[in-house]
């Protein structure tokens, strides 16, 4: 019978865990500890809506304050710097040490830092925590030119953001299009129209090489090919790295990510770990590692219904949505490995879906402005149900009628 | 504005908000545990509340969004909405809903 749970990371996928342990009746001790210093709040809204202005602190935070004491949920301020898997204690900073029956590692991931001369003048930030959303949009009432490193889903969220201020905004990426891990080349090719349509500069297959400043402060970052672009402020978002430190310190298996069975269970039988750390076996023997909000949040209930007694497997189907001004894209499933796509709707209404399928079975849908397709396909992927792509080819083909029919 | 929550077991709370924010917030504000995963971007259905009936035609109708998303809430009814969709304004006040199944923790 557990009585001491530890939970490090206070993150989604750490919060979600401690609550849904609440919710599944374990009555035991409880530690979650968080390195940041609010309470437990998302992350999504930082590179949206409260960049705005438009969602306050309060609304970011999970649960007020008095959930924690009211759920008997121990909030501690860490960071944890060492687990003592011998004698099953987490070490903290100050030199304690909590005890635990079961650990719970949801140390999720941090920013790549940006490697080129220039990267620490002040005006150039990474954009993950509140801390760095909060000193952004200072520099956003009063910046006039934005360069973004990175054509990704934050990169592009903070593009729209600076544009609908009226800052010129000038994206840089590596790769030939935007968002090119997660996006089918159609979905990627729509939006790099939609963003240069608003005003957005997007220069594909470019690379950063230093960024310039004067007195300490950017004034410009210069690109492979020589041009340079003044800038008085740059933000970066060029992908992250999970935070595995403390267990590999700890001799804990590590693959590109805390490596974890189809239980999320690590290589210890009492340590479990969920969320941006953590790479787990996907259906095809691949590992993986999903950096979402649903991930973390599915991940943190297949653990705490494990803890309770129920193991079953993670098997949720993926899913994930980003707003960029007024275009939002939710993708049920994953794309990897598509090998036909069919569009439902039409591109030039800016409301369309793009059906992924690989040996003619439906893997991935990306909906942008189409909520309807999205849900539809969330419920098919999830009863692995599959249109072939001739059907959803046929005129007049709906996806949302077909998951009906197919209950 | 007061706004007024029945819980899964029928018990009232009411809470006094401040303009400007949604419902969804309301309702986190008012201690209940609404499970709102995508944190209101009309992207999850779990915001999903009944607007008591004196109150439906009061709100303004779901945008297309919102519109295909309540499709797919766990018993949706004729008063059915979203909670992150609903602006809170003094010209709602008293606005009383009921947490539907699916929202719930």
């Amino acid at each position: 019978m557990l009585k001491d749970i530890i939970i490090v990371g206070a993150g989604q996928g750490g919060f979600q865990v401690a609550h849904s342990l609440r919710d599944e009746g374990y009555v035991g001790r409880i530690t979650l500890i968080g390195d940041e210093d609010s309470l437990p709040y998302q992350r999504p809204p930082l590179s949206k809506t409260y960049m705005l202005g438009k969602t306050t602190d309060d609304a970011l935070l999970f649960r007020p304050a008095r959930f924690y004491a009211d759920h008997k949920i121990d909030l501690v301020r860490g960071p944890a710097t060492a687990i003592d898997r011998t004698n099953c204690r987490i070490v903290l900073a100050d030199g304690g040490a909590v005890s635990y029956d079961h650990l719970i590692l949801a140390t999720g991931a941090h920013n790549r830092a940006l490697p080129v001369p220039g990267a620490d003048l002040n005006g150039v930030f990474g954009l993950r925590t509140l801390f760095d959303a909060d000193v952004i949009a200072a520099k956003l009432k009063t910046a006039k030119s934005a360069v973004v490193v990175g054509a990704g889903f934050i990169g592009l969220e903070f593009a729209a953001v600076a544009r609908s201020l009226g800052i010129s905004v000038h994206v840089l990426e590596m790769a030939d299009r935007p968002m090119a891990r997660a996006l089918s080349r159609e979905t990627s090719n729509f939006f790099a129209e939609a963003h240069r349509s608003r005003g957005v500069r997007l220069d594909f297959r470019q690379d950063l090489i230093r960024i310039e400043g004067s007195s300490g402060k950017i004034t410009g970052a210069v690109k492979a090919d020589g041009e340079r672009i003044d800038a008085d402020l740059l933000v970066f978002g060029i992908g992250v790295l999970p935070n595995i430190a403390l267990a590999q310190e700890a001799g804990l298996d590590i693959q590109n990510g805390i490596k974890v069975d189809a239980h999320l269970l690590t290589c210890d039988p009492s340590i479990s770990a969920i969320g941006d750390c953590v790479s787990f076996p996907g259906a095809d023997g691949e590992w993986i590692r999903l950096e979402s909000v649903q991930n973390a949040v599915d991940q943190a209930k297949t653990v705490a219904t494990r803890l309770v007694g129920r193991a079953a497997p993670y098997d949720a189907v993926p899913w994930f949505w980003t707003d960029q001004g007024d275009l939002k894209l939710q993708i049920a499933g994953m794309s990897a490995g598509y090998d036909s796509a069919v569009t439902l709707g039409k591109r030039e209404e800016q409301s369309f879906s793009v059906l992924l399928f690989r040996r003619n079975h439906l893997i991935a849908v990306e909906a942008i402005n189409r909520a309807g397709d999205f849900m539809a396909a969330r419920k098919l992927l999830g009863r692995q149900i599959s249109p072939s792509p001739a059907e959803a080819s046929q005129p007049g083909f709906d996806l949302r009628a077909y998951e009906v029919a197919m209950r | 504005m007061k706004v007024s929550i029945y819980d899964e077991t029928g018990e009232l709370v009411q809470i006094n908000e401040r303009a400007p924010t949604t419902l969804m917030q309301a309702i986190r504000d008012a201690g209940l545990d609404i499970v709102a995963q995508c944190g209101g971007s009309a992207s999850c259905g779990t915001c999903h509340v009944y607007v008591n009936d004196a109150w439906c035609d009061k709100l303004k109708p779901p945008n297309e969004s919102e519109a295909a998303m309540l499709d797919f809430v766990e018993e949706r009814r004729e008063n059915s909405r979203l909670s992150c969709q609903i602006e809170l304004s003094e010209d709602i006040d008293g606005l009383t809903v009921t947490l539907a199944p699916g929202s719930l923790f």
